[in-house]
């Protein structure tokens, strides 16, 4: 994991200080919250409808045990005891005090944390593949370089103050865990036919009231011009980017009205002009970071046996691990989706256990997933049986990686202010109607996301099945969509017709459920089933 | 009719107008009358809210509610953590289609 430098940390701690001086003026009152809203956003820092909160950057989805306990005492000493992870491998609090916000990011800043450019015009939290580091499946570790954007990325002057908010994605492998194509940039690890490294590079993804996906826009860029190529593409969206109309400043909808082959051009121009300036990171400086991210130390003589006596246990093991690059070990998910609990939520003692349990099986390293689940992503095989009865006992057992049941919602209506309808309850009603593990397991990937408003944080679109919530004349109603994916198969999701009620939506979720129960041939998940059958049989279903 | 509500400047907590300081209770919320703008101009520049906004609202049985969903929520805490709540939890919180 990296570690900060005193660089680093000598920045953070500034921030520190500069927005308590800041909170100290509003509190004074010397500044109005005109001036103040966009000080206390450039921290992560939001008013929503209950209270202040703050959303805690977890940078590409990776932490350690220490940083994993601070988010705990934080949830306990601030908030009400519980956090919520995101869909951008953050974690958000919902019942901050201004006044104690200065001295939360103080904590934080003590195990390398903060809440910089987790809100606002910013570049957001870079995020990458859960399994980074672990799978084999990935031609190299993502991470280093996700780290070598944050860095490049982090209050750089240029872009700080872009049309809109900036995301990135780095993945290395060939099935896309991190939604590459559904983010402003994604990136993907390739070689070349000559074994170097580089990058496909995708702009103009993302989801939202207009959702694309996103186009190749270079199909090799050299590893060592990432930072340069990437603040080309920027340069040339902060030149154009629409500035004057809110739903049309996203660089999706420059690249959209540019065309890809018109944007690409002048990426490329741009990209020429400044690559004598010398802005690309000295190799030596990567191998500086990237010396942060060596494996850990395996057992090489680690065994792979797993004893499946235990008939719960297997049905966990079937589910939840995935195989890792070192034998004898396992990588774990964790789920945060309980039957009929809050998608993403977790208690402070389940942070701690969580903690501790990173700590003793899994080399003190944890990951969030953007599915809001937590990775374990280096288990010995032969801890696998006891680190699940752990797992058990504190709740956080539940079978369910990429079943109908592990549902992304955003926190819609019950905690956004943005926000039309909720999407946590139809969360809960979907997982207890699918509550049978056989159903779910005989239904097999399918993966539902609810959003709670058209900005979709709850990925409503990328779903096998989504769902969106809207405001009909003050009433809650839910629109169904199916098709959608944010793996590397990216679709954009479509409506069936029209929307539903709160428990119209659970039927119609089970009606399409049946749909393809009926229809669907050997091998095919339900996204496989849709895209042979199309929207007709289902529509037929839904609406007769 | 219409009644005020905001956030406390320093906790963020949902404050709604008495007609002379700001409660925590929306029962406490009291009518508005033509002088909104001028509390609303006041309560900021003392900072006792951070933001404040007139919003709809109904007489009920059991006090003024407001009218909106997303302001019940506001005046009640999250349908889904009825442990969250200010008032004795509302069993049927989790039940509401409005």
């Amino acid at each position: 994991m990296y570690k900060y430098d005193k660089y680093d940390q000598q920045m953070v701690d500034t921030r520190v200080n500069e927005f308590r001086d800041q909170v100290e003026r509003r509190l004074a009152g010397k500044l109005t919250e005109d001036q103040f809203k966009p000080l206390r956003l450039k921290n992560g820092l939001y008013l929503q409808l209950h209270a202040y909160m703050l959303r805690v950057a977890i940078p590409y989805g990776t932490l350690g045990s220490c940083q994993m306990r601070m988010l705990a005492h934080i949830a306990r000493k601030y908030d009400r005891g519980y956090g919520h992870f995101t869909t951008r491998q953050n974690i958000q609090y919902n019942w901050i005090r201004l006044e104690q916000a200065p001295d939360i990011l103080a904590d934080l800043a003590t195990v390398e944390m903060h809440a910089i450019q987790t809100s606002g015009e910013s570049i957001r939290n870079v995020s990458s593949d859960q399994y980074a580091g672990a799978t084999a499946d990935e031609i190299a570790d993502p991470r280093p370089w996700a780290e070598l954007i944050r860095q490049a990325t982090t209050i750089h002057p240029e872009f700080s103050y872009l049309p809109r908010k900036f995301k990135f994605a780095v993945t290395a492998a060939d099935e896309d865990r991190a939604a590459i194509r559904l983010h402003d940039i994604g990136l993907k690890l390739v070689k070349n036919d000559k074994g170097e490294l580089g990058f496909e590079v995708y702009i103009g993804g993302g989801m939202g009231r207009t959702p694309f996906v996103a186009p190749l826009i270079r199909r090799f860029l050299p590893a060592d011009h990432l930072i340069s190529y990437c603040e080309a593409a920027l340069r040339v969206w902060n030149r154009w980017g629409r500035r004057d109309n809110i739903h049309k400043q996203r660089i999706k909808i420059l690249v959209h009205d540019l065309g890809a082959e018109e944007f690409t051009r002048q990426v490329e121009e741009e990209w020429q002009a400044i690559l004598p300036n010398g802005t690309d990171v000295p190799r030596k400086e990567f191998d500086r970071i990237a010396s942060h991210f060596t494996p850990p130390p395996f057992d090489t003589e680690a065994s792979d046996a797993v004893v499946r006596s235990d008939p719960d246990f297997t049905v966990w093991l079937d589910q939840n691990v995935r195989a890792h690059k070192q034998s004898g070990y396992a990588i774990v998910n964790i789920s945060l989706k309980p039957i009929g609990g809050i998608p993403g939520d977790a208690s402070a003692d389940q942070i701690d256990l969580l903690a501790n349990l990173a700590e003793r099986y899994s080399f003190d390293e944890i990951r969030v997933t953007h599915a809001q689940n937590i990775v374990l992503p280096h288990v010995r095989k032969a801890d696998l049986h006891t680190l699940w009865q752990t797992l058990a006992e504190a709740g956080l057992a539940t079978p369910n990686l990429d079943l109908v049941s592990d549902i992304i919602a955003c926190p819609g209506l019950d905690y956004c202010s943005l926000a039309n309808a909720r999407s946590i309850p139809v969360a809960q009603k979907i997982a207890r109607r699918f509550a049978d593990q056989k159903a779910q397991e005989d239904l097999g990937e399918l993966k539902l996301k609810i959003s709670g408003c058209i900005n979709a944080c709850g990925h409503h679109h990328a779903g096998h099945i989504g769902i969106l919530g809207v405001d009909r004349k003050g009433t809650e109603n839910y629109q169904l969509l199916l098709g959608g994916s944010g793996a590397e198969d990216a679709s954009l999701g479509k409506i069936t017709g029209p929307g539903f009620d709160e428990d119209g939506i659970v039927d119609a979720v089970e009606t399409a459920a049946n749909v393809y129960k009926a229809l669907r041939e050997d091998g095919e998940r339900f996204l496989d089933t849709y895209r042979r059958v199309g929207m007709e049989p289902f529509k037929e279903a839904l609406y007769g | 009719m219409k009644i005020l509500t905001g956030n406390d400047l320093r906790t963020g907590d949902v404050v709604w107008w008495t007609g002379e300081g700001w409660s925590r209770h929306v029962s406490d919320a009291t009518e508005l009358g033509d002088n909104a703008p001028d509390i609303m101009a006041r309560e900021i520049a003392a900072r006792a809210v951070s933001d404040c906004f007139a919003i709809d609202a109904e007489r009920t049985e059991s006090g003024i509610l407001p009218a909106h969903i997303k302001d019940k929520i506001r005046a009640t805490g999250p349908t889904v953590r009825p442990d969250l709540k200010l008032e004795p939890a509302d069993p049927a919180a989790g039940n509401w289609v409005i």
